[in-house]
């Protein structure tokens, strides 16, 4: 679908934005819905669809800029709301900070997230509520919080323990379906629903 | 006008990691014309190397052997002491990364798993499963977050303004807003990669014009060993994608139409594994002597995964399987995988010693885009993240140096003059009436992949410069569809192409004078390295007739005598 687009606008309309870069589906860039799916264009292959009329559209839940080209301020500002970094307290050791393959593997899936956009524009929440943190905010942080090397203050679970955080999921898994790389944002928000629950009971999520 | 301290073109791996280092101390700003985590950094699959010494087979490995393994996988033509002090940092910066964040794989014992890479005495190549550039790129983004670097996305740098020796800023575009600024700044660095869109075939993303090294040769900055392009063995036919070295690292065959590990012949001991410049060879002689595969997207060899099993891959390279899934349909745990030698990677580029400085004052250079140099004529796999990691701190480091010693004034006078120039040669471009970018690029690439490729001989390379001459002549004319500042793609391609026929001119040129094979730059009518004529780096700035004039600079010996090459 991407070199269809780029070859529009080659050789037929020189006006025609959208955004592209690496086009082997690891960049995030050229998100859009396409015959109704939300997708990335480079991984979408044209034939698939066995017709000669393919409808484009923008990404839902966020303001068109021009054409296919969608603002993606809120999306990173809810990135950037929950922290989305390493936090330790402990000192750095001279080599690595042991981590075992077990441990590495609980992380894997969220490790994947290209930050695309892809379920933040399939996310129903999203579409009635703007306030709405998303799945791939609380995937990034799910990452953090599962990361055995992580050691963040349990007080920023009390950040998400609300309608704009965790319990504001539908739980209708749109944004399993849209990812394109195989991530589960729901299975992480029920992992901090989970640490939300683990903290009332117990006083400390890991 | 807009003002920072330091403004750094380019929000990969090697500028985010100059920021990071930077922005507690001065005023820092990042400008990228995508959003810094849609760098091409992100899609570095094998890893980065490192003397960690964590492997069962690698206890006895140290950095003075990623030293050797590097210089000597440079051919020689790297310059020895800025290697020593690559792989002196690389245990710190990787050890820096992880207590980042960086998800590493793990070895059994909780340490960084590490695995074997072409042309390496020891498995050193610390790896996440075959998303390693992704992982450290979405790390150094998390710590400049976490630091509140300031990012102008989406904005493309589109001239440098260096006036009597000094760098005083640069004029941006910002894409969204349709708008054109001068940026005033004591320091830039350019972290903007490499040029890979110059060739047809490439595996690179189609950000990758190198733009940024033909600003800096247009505004008078030398840049060197542009004759060096690296032609990666495995890139998925038809798209290009690169099929990481990890494949082979991990125990993958090369297999010919004969069912033949044909690599035997040309490197009997490392075999898939010498480094990319002989496996590359290796490959096009085998298509050319028919000996290839034929399919509608062109002439392949076959990669062979399927022995390693499903776990195994699964494992350690599942983005692999997606992309053969997703790209050509095929499951490489049942079937071979078609791949074709694509161009890769830029030895070559900015002229910039140990500490990322160029000859101008406050304008420094680190990563791809950069040439220290530490990738001599052909660069390691594993080395290239290495690079813009390590060169990105050591740009802040000098940079700290620079700004503490110097009482550093930039002037607003030359930068109001290239704003001047600049918009009017986009004016000019909206006026024009020639052909549209697409196809004077469709003709460079094609004539650099033809002439300017793997193999190389004095004829061809006579021809493609001829023919970028002309192609510089219909460049003059060149028109887009619409006069707009906002969100134009198709007038950024137009600006950026006038660079990347520049920087194709310098490829081209470098490689019809040098007169030897040395690493990835092959002379089938000069098919021996020559050390006593060409022992030395190639330096081409802008001439007075707008062509590259071209000299020459010694190359920096200090423990290791050259060798030949085997493998």
């Amino acid at each position: 679908m991407l070199f269809v687009l780029l070859r529009i606008r080659d050789e037929i309309d020189g006006t025609l934005s959208f955004r592209s870069s690496c086009r082997s589906a690891v960049c995030g860039s050229c998100v859009m819905v396409i015959n109704g799916k939300i997708d990335l264009a480079c991984r979408t292959q044209v034939a698939s669809f066995g017709t000669n009329t393919i409808i484009l559209e923008p990404l839902p839940n966020f303001e068109i800029i021009k054409d296919l080209v969608v603002d993606m301020t809120p999306f990173w500002n809810m990135y950037e709301k929950i922290r989305p970094y390493l936090i330790r307290k402990s000192p750095a050791p001279e080599k690595e900070i042991k981590q075992s393959e077990e441990e590495r593997r609980r992380i894997d899936q969220f490790v994947n997230c290209i930050l695309c956009a892809c379920c933040y524009g399939a996310c129903p929440v999203l579409a009635r509520n703007p306030d709405y943190l998303g799945p791939a905010a609380m995937a990034k942080l799910e990452r953090f919080i599962l990361d055995s090397r992580d050691e963040r203050p349990h007080s920023v679970l009390d950040e998400i323990n609300n309608e704009n955080g965790v319990w504001g999921c539908d739980t209708v898994f749109r944004c399993i379906d849209a990812c394109p790389k195989d991530v589960r944002p729901t299975d992480s928000i029920v992992g901090l629903r989970k640490a939300i629950l683990k903290k009332k009971l117990f006083g400390k999520y890991k | 006008m807009l003002s920072h301290d330091i403004v750094i073109v380019g929000g990969g791996l090697a500028g985010l990691r100059a920021a990071v280092g930077l922005c507690e101390k001065y005023d820092v700003a990042i400008l990228s014309k995508v959003h810094p985590i849609r760098s091409h950094s992100i899609a570095a699959q094998g890893g980065i190397n490192a003397s960690l010494a964590n492997h069962p087979e690698g206890k006895d490995d140290s950095w003075e052997k990623h030293t050797f393994d590097t210089i000597k996988g440079s051919d020689y033509l790297a310059d020895q002491h800025a290697v020593e002090i690559m792989c002196r940092q690389a245990p710190i910066i990787v050890y820096e990364m992880e207590h980042w964040g960086c998800p590493f794989s793990r070895f059994e014992d909780g340490s960084i798993a590490q695995r074997p890479f072409g042309g390496a005495g020891y498995p050193r190549t610390c790896y996440s499963a075959d998303i390693t550039g992704h992982v450290l790129l979405n790390t150094l983004y998390e710590r400049a977050v976490s630091k509140g670097v300031k990012v102008y996305s989406e904005w493309y740098a589109i001239a440098l303004v260096i006036d009597n020796g000094q760098c005083h800023g640069i004029i941006a575009f910002d894409l969204i807003n349709g708008k054109i600024f001068p940026i005033k700044s004591k320091v830039t660095v350019f972290a903007t990669g490499g040029y890979g869109r110059v060739y047809q075939y490439s595996t690179n993303a189609l950000i990758n014009t190198g733009s940024g090294i033909g600003i800096a040769y247009k505004a008078g900055v030398p840049i060197k060993d542009m004759e060096f392009v690296q032609f990666h063995p495995t890139g998925l036919i038809g798209t290009n994608i690169l099929i990481t070295e990890a494949c082979r690292g991990e125990g993958g065959y090369l297999i010919n139409n004969k069912n033949e590990r044909f690599m035997e012949k040309y490197a009997p001991k490392a075999m898939e594994l010498a480094p990319r410049d002989i496996v590359s060879r290796s490959i096009q002689t085998e298509i050319e002597e028919g000996r290839g595969f034929d399919h509608p997207l062109g002439k392949y060899i076959k990669l062979d995964l399927r022995h390693l099993g499903a776990q195994k891959i699964m494992e350690k390279l599942p983005g692999i399987r997606k992309i053969c899934i997703d790209f050509i349909g095929i499951d490489p745990i049942y079937e071979l995988i078609p791949i074709m030698p694509c161009q890769h990677y830029s030895m070559g580029g900015i002229d910039t010693n140990e500490k990322t400085e160029t000859e101008i004052k406050g304008f420094y250079a680190a990563g791809e885009c950069a040439c220290v140099s530490v990738h001599g004529a052909n660069r390691l796999g594993g080395n290239s993240l290495l690079d813009t990691i390590v060169f990105g701190k050591l740009s802040a480091i000098a940079i700290d140096e620079y700004l503490s010693g110097n009482n550093v004034n930039p002037e607003e006078r030359p930068l109001n003059a290239k704003l001047n120039d600049v918009e009017t040669n986009i004016k000019k471009i909206a006026n024009n009436t020639g052909e549209r970018p697409f196809s004077i690029l469709s003709d460079l690439s094609k004539n650099m992949s033809a002439n300017v490729g793997i193999f190389r001989k004095k004829d061809e390379l006579a021809l493609a410069l001829e023919k970028i001459m002309e192609i510089k002549e219909r460049y003059k004319n060149v028109h887009v569809s619409s006069t707009s500042l906002h969100m134009n793609y198709e007038l950024l391609n137009a600006i950026e192409l006038g660079y990347m026929i520049e920087v194709a001119h310098t490829i081209a040129i470098g490689a019809y004078l040098r007169e030897e094979s040395r690493g990835a730059h092959f002379r089938r009518d000069f098919s021996i390295r020559n050390d006593e004529n060409w022992l030395k780096h190639t330096i081409a700035r802008l001439g007075a007739d707008g062509t590259p004039e071209i000299s020459f600079k010694e190359v920096v010996i200090t423990r290791y005598q050259p060798m030949e090459r085997k493998y």
